[in-house]
């Protein structure tokens, strides 16, 4: 085609091409100012608080931050307590959310609007009011107590908070809409015809839903599952008011080392494996499926 | 109701009283979810010393405390005000990032978009630390700029996620009609584009609101002193003792919440 054009075309064409490359480049100027504060409020400290991890007592070059990390049993059940806290929410927000998000993407429009709002209303409810209301639900003296005390369920108070128990209810509130959203969204841009070719096919229904939904299923699942474990990987305030000191992790940690002991390189050091391993997962994810689908299950 | 425990639930021949249980499922989950938050309400206006439920005798006296401490009300007027800071930097920064990465269409872009979403991950205490680092040296801790600063990066995630998913759904080509009209660049968005993601742009003012109001971990490094949060307070308020107080502050919140919740999903509405 080119070869029957005229060269003052070509020229044209060539500045069209130059004019519009120009222009792209500024509308991605636009995002400069989103970039810098991200850049001043985020990266830079962030690079500051890793340059600060190999910075000794003596202002010297040393790894012992690190070190300490491996060697020291106490920060060794730092990490196992937050694998294991963030490993448990995950799966009991797998098994209360499943039903939960398989039923709505069933209901008809009106009633599974009405069961989002009542998924959405805790979502966007303070993280510090709820982790209150659960302190207050769940206390020695409080209104679970008195009801399994009164009915007879159990005849000592039960340790509800002020532990690992009280973490995990309060973590599993926190965390399900994150597994509850994404996933309905899966669910329903799943065709439902073939559930029904399956089970005009021969197919019971729990095999229907076994062959064909649940694998089709599988990927919101899986992102949500993501999601939420790295999320759980970061948590502080809910450890902090309903563990009660007996649950430590890593973002406790950090900041206790700051607050408690002013000592900057470890909890650089500590903030910067979190980070990692958080990266990490996230790339990990990043492998499976659409980033951005992934963090935008709240939307 | 026999009849429709009987009838068929779903396209497969699964009846309701088979789903029964799914049902039952379901319906605790969500009481789950839901309940917590709404027992705290009733609760606040307990006339005792302490939390009951149901209240044996109601009063507002925990909210006349609430209302009648200085302290308490210097740091609502706090959190409102960074809120609003919040919500009026971060909206027209994400705004304007999300258009200018959507419309350019380079692939650094892609990149970029991801990087301005990645504050939703990285855990809040590790920036927390590095910005009271940084903000030390500056002479920048528990200044007010500084908050609106840290609670705008974590709200532009939001902002960028929510204004492109609306581009998505925008036909651009309506800009190229107006330039080719005449239009430059600048004035076809401001006049054809923005009128129509408004609704977008709301919702990402009021949850970038949400977020600085709801905000702890930032505000407990970098927002003290006379710059205190309603929030800070509340979780060293929380550390000490369970104070009938915070039922109060708690019902408000929540109301807060539910108000500008009930607004998103208008504005929702009105979409459609």
């Amino acid at each position: 085609m080119s070869e029957t054009r005229a060269p003052v075309d070509d020229l044209h064409a060539q500045a069209l091409r130059r004019d519009e490359r120009k222009e792209r480049w500024l509308l991605l100027g636009l995002s400069g100012p989103a970039l810098l504060l991200l850049a001043v409020i985020m990266i830079l400290p962030v690079a500051w608080l890793l340059g600060l991890s190999f910075i000794g007592d003596d202002g010297h070059f040393t790894w012992t931050h690190y070190e300490r990390m491996w060697v020291q049993p106490s920060f060794r059940r730092i990490f196992f307590t937050t694998f294991q806290v963030s490993l448990i929410t995950t799966l009991l927000c797998l098994l209360a959310g499943y039903p939960l998000a398989y039923l709505i993407a069933q209901l008809p429009t009106r009633a599974a609007n009405l069961c989002l709002i009542a998924i959405l209303l805790p979502f966007w409810t303070s993280v510090l009011v709820r982790t209150y209301a659960w302190l207050v639900l769940l206390q020695r003296k409080g209104l679970i107590n008195q009801w399994g005390l009164s009915m007879g369920w159990w005849d000592e108070p039960l340790a509800l908070v002020h532990n690992l128990t009280g973490t995990l209810i309060g973590m599993v509130h926190i965390m399900l809409p994150f597994l509850v959203l994404p996933l309905l969204g899966a669910m329903r841009s799943i065709d439902m015809n073939l559930i029904k070719a399956a089970s005009s096919l021969g197919a019971s229904p729990a095999r229907a839903f076994r062959t064909v939904f649940l694998p089709l299923s599988l990927p919101g699942l899986i992102a949500g599952c993501v999601i939420i474990f790295i999320l759980c990987l970061g948590f502080y305030i809910t450890p902090a008011v309903l563990g009660g000191g007996k649950v430590i992790m890593v973002s406790n940690q950090i900041a206790n080392d700051i607050e408690m002991f002013f000592n900057w390189g470890a909890a650089s050091a500590l903030g910067v494996v979190l980070l990692v391993l958080t990266l990490m997962l996230l790339w990990l994810a990043s492998r499976l499926m659409r980033l951005d689908r992934v963090l935008g299950g709240e939307g | 109701m026999l009849d429709w425990l009987n009838a068929s639930a779903s396209d497969t021949q699964v009846t309701h009283r088979q789903r029964l249980w799914l049902y039952l499922v379901a319906a605790l989950v969500l009481f789950f979810l839901l309940a917590p938050t709404l027992i705290v309400v009733p609760m606040s206006f307990s006339a005792s010393q302490y939390l009951e439920f149901p209240p044996r005798e109601w009063s507002l006296r925990w909210y006349r405390a609430y209302w009648e401490s200085t302290e308490w009300m210097q740091v609502t007027r706090t959190s409102f005000l960074v809120g609003g800071l919040t919500m009026l930097l971060a909206t027209p920064l994400g705004t304007l990032a999300a258009y200018g990465l959507f419309a350019s269409r380079l692939r650094v872009a892609r990149a970029i978009h991801t990087l301005l979403l990645t504050p939703i991950i990285v855990p809040v205490v590790l920036v927390a630390i590095g910005v009271f680092y940084a903000f030390v040296r500056l002479k920048m801790v528990n200044s007010l700029a500084g908050i609106v600063m840290s609670h705008s990066m974590l709200a532009i995630p939001l902002v960028v996620l929510i204004v492109n998913a609306a581009l998505k759904s925008y036909d651009m080509n309506q800009e190229l009609v107006a330039r080719s009209l005449g239009a430059s660049r600048p004035r076809a968005f401001f006049t054809i584009t923005l009128p129509q993601i408004r609704f977008a742009l709301m919702t990402s003012a009021l949850l970038a609101f949400l977020t600085s109001f709801d905000e702890v971990i930032m505000a407990q490094f970098i927002a003290g002193g006379d710059n205190s949060t309603l929030t800070r307070k509340m979780f060293s308020a929380l550390r000490d003792q369970i104070d009938p107080t915070i039922a109060a502050i708690s019902t408000l919140m929540i109301v807060v919440t539910t108000v500008l919740l009930g607004l998103v999903l208008l504005i929702g509405r009105g979409k459609k």
